[in-house]
């Protein structure tokens, strides 16, 4: 025994002759959030499917909760539970009828399973939703469905995979917070995701994968710090200005400065404050007007860049003309 | 947006159970009593998966119809077809063929069994049934039971028709019943062929194309429409050892109130054979079922 929640060692599962996962390395401490972040096709699902005992690995090992996901599937089966990325529910039936469905898998008597469906549906705000049929569900129920029927028998570890993708801000948020209570809870939660804010929200700790490799991973302040403290964005009040200002930029903080698709809009990675007000003070001097400026964290797509070299959405559609 | 979020956040940072929003609280009240019953054995579990079918089916009543209209259609078709030119009449062709029609439209109606499965897997609800910690076979048991009622339900249509059309069973209602024990035996144990097609084609429809290809020659070239003394001595042969016509001649035997021949024993055999063959062979694809 050990304690750490996910334990992989050179994990590697192909499909044809697409390598999914390429060697895989994880190491994830029990409790809090961990966020598997990555572009679609960076084979997130596939480490979760094979750590879920859903998918054998072609090579490597994976311990999970301290059990082996090949030799040991039905121990680590009997201590996880997995949110799929499509709704893992029976849509024909409802909501109701799921969660009792579920309950007298894990073993709940008739009566027992009926009223732990209760206190779900009720916990979960379905309760009105519960004699409906789940196809008549919203993204939003249909995903709180799904969660509460992955905690009939509360689990030491829950998979999430892409929990919010396709959800509007306020399901999104909804279902942030179960994921904050159950973490609460005691319940270490793993999650992958492609927005780089919800794992900036929700997680403790991030690990970043492209193209089957882990490619970077830390908390997410570590993972901005690895590109530059900071960002400095800047909008010219005249686009014709921009590529004078630019060029001031660029000599000032020395480093290079980016133009944006805004065509007013130039942004750079900085070290600190200290240069930048100099830098602006040079843009006055030059004439520049600017109609606004800011300097934040990086965000996470940022990190992204400069850790692949390439953006997300970039990968994205990569993956799909692979797929077509 | 990120104001917000981040307001959200202060507000519902974990700092232990008493805190948070009453709904944030009345969650931490249901994970803290989700307690584990002890676990459930194969049978309980296979069973659930059976009652899930039959959920199922009143809430979708419209699968029905491949137990009903079907069946029927088959029978009064058939009947009527080949009554007068291979029997004189349709009394009494009825009479030989209608333990023949019961077996070939539940044995169509087996192959749904695989398409069910395909879309139910698409649909991702068997990542669900997968990641519990159960007897792994008992989604496709229960499964398996919930088509038996429904190869029940067409076989019972199938009686009431044939009764109507004036199908006299010699076996009475104890012979009849006992025969169609046989076929829902002998459908069960083909499902286990379905199963395994579903878990190996990657679309319904071919699943669909492939149980197609392989029920239409055993249906017809088998004992079921006419006797196959008529047929010419290869096709004779291969009558002979397709255990569809062993099924029929069980149900013939069982329903007219004859002795019971061999055939019943190479129905067993052959049932035991899907079984034992597929089953593992599913259970195998159902490892790494996507």
């Amino acid at each position: 025994m050990n304690d750490l929640a996910i334990e992989t060692s050179g994990l590697v599962k192909t499909f044809g002759t697409t390598r999914a996962v390429d060697g895989v390395d994880l190491a994830i401490a029990r409790g809090g959030v961990h966020a598997v972040l990555g572009p679609n096709g960076a084979g997130k699902t596939t480490v979760m499917r094979v750590l879920a005992t859903l998918t054998r690995p072609d090579a490597g090992t994976a311990r999970v909760l301290g059990r082996d996901v090949v030799s040991d599937s039905k121990e680590v089966r009997r201590r996880v539970s997995l949110t799929g990325q499509f709704a893992s529910l029976d849509e024909d039936l409802t909501g109701r009828d799921n969660l009792r469905l579920i309950g007298r898998l894990f073993g709940y008597s008739g009566r027992g399973a009926r009223s732990r469906a209760e206190e779900l549906l009720d916990a979960f705000s379905l309760t009105d939703a519960g004699d409906k049929q789940v196809k008549k569900y919203s993204g939003g129920m249909r995903r709180r469905l799904d969660i509460a029927a992955s905690i009939v028998v509360t689990p030491e570890l829950l998979f999430l995979d892409e929990p919010t993708t396709g959800l509007d801000p306020r399901s999104r948020n909804e279902v942030w917070d179960i994921v904050r209570a159950m973490v609460s809870g005691g319940t270490t939660v793993l999650l992958t995701t492609q927005y780089l804010e919800e794992a900036d929200q929700l997680a403790d700790r991030i690990t970043v994968i492209d193209r089957g490799q882990v490619i970077a991973e830390g908390t997410s302040a570590e993972l901005k710090a690895s590109v530059g403290s900071g960002t400095l964005v800047v909008r010219v009040m005249d686009r014709a200005d921009r590529p004078a200002a630019r060029d001031v930029l660029g000599r000032e903080l020395g480093v290079e400065v980016r133009e944006e698709i805004d065509p007013s809009a130039l942004t750079a990675n900085v070290a600190g404050s200290a240069g930048v007000t100099r830098a602006l003070t040079a843009l006055e001097d030059a004439g520049i007007t600017l109609a606004q400026f800011s300097l934040g964290q990086p965000t996470l797509d940022e990190v992204f860049l400069s850790i692949t070299g390439h953006t997300a959405e970039d990968d994205e559609t990569e993956a799909e003309e692979a797929a077509a | 947006m990120s104001e917000q979020t981040n307001s959200t956040r202060t507000e519902t940072a974990p700092t232990g159970a008493n805190t948070g929003t009453p709904a944030q609280q009345a969650l931490l009240a249901v994970l803290v009593s989700g307690e584990r019953p002890p676990a459930p054995n194969a049978l309980s579990t296979s069973l659930t998966f059976g009652h899930r079918a039959l959920l199922k089916i009143r809430h979708v009543p419209e699968q029905l119809f491949d137990v009903t209209l079907f069946p029927i259609i088959m029978t009064l078709l058939f009947t009527f077809i080949f009554g007068g030119a291979l029997a004189g009449s349709v009394e009494d062709y009825i009479q030989f063929f209608m333990p023949g029609v019961i077996v070939q439209s539940v044995v169509m109606i087996t192959m749904y069994t695989g398409t069910t499965i395909r879309n139910d897997i698409e649909k991702g609800v068997f990542d669900r049934f997968r990641s519990l910690p159960i007897w792994r076979p008992s989604a496709l048991v229960g499964m398996l039971l919930g088509d038996t009622v429904r190869f029940l339900i067409a076989s019972a249509v199938m009686v009431g028709v044939g009764l109507l059309l004036g199908w006299r069973p010699q076996g009475g209602p104890v012979g009849v019943m006992l025969g169609i024990l046989v076929v829902l035996l002998f459908s069960f144990s083909i499902g286990w062929i379905w199963t395994f097609i579903a878990l190996l084609m990657r679309s319904s429809g071919a699943v669909m194309g492939v149980s197609m290809m392989v029920l239409m020659p055993l249906t017809f070239a088998s004992n079921i429409f006419v006797s196959p003394t008529t047929l010419p001595g290869w096709l004779e042969a291969f009558v002979g050892v397709n255990p569809l016509s062993h099924v029929v001649t069980s149900a013939r035997e069982l329903m007219g109130g004859a002795e019971l021949g061999s055939s019943f024993l190479i129905v067993l055999l052959w049932s035991a054979g899907f079984v034992l063959v597929f089953g593992p062979l599913t259970m195998w694809r159902y490892r790494d079922a996507r």
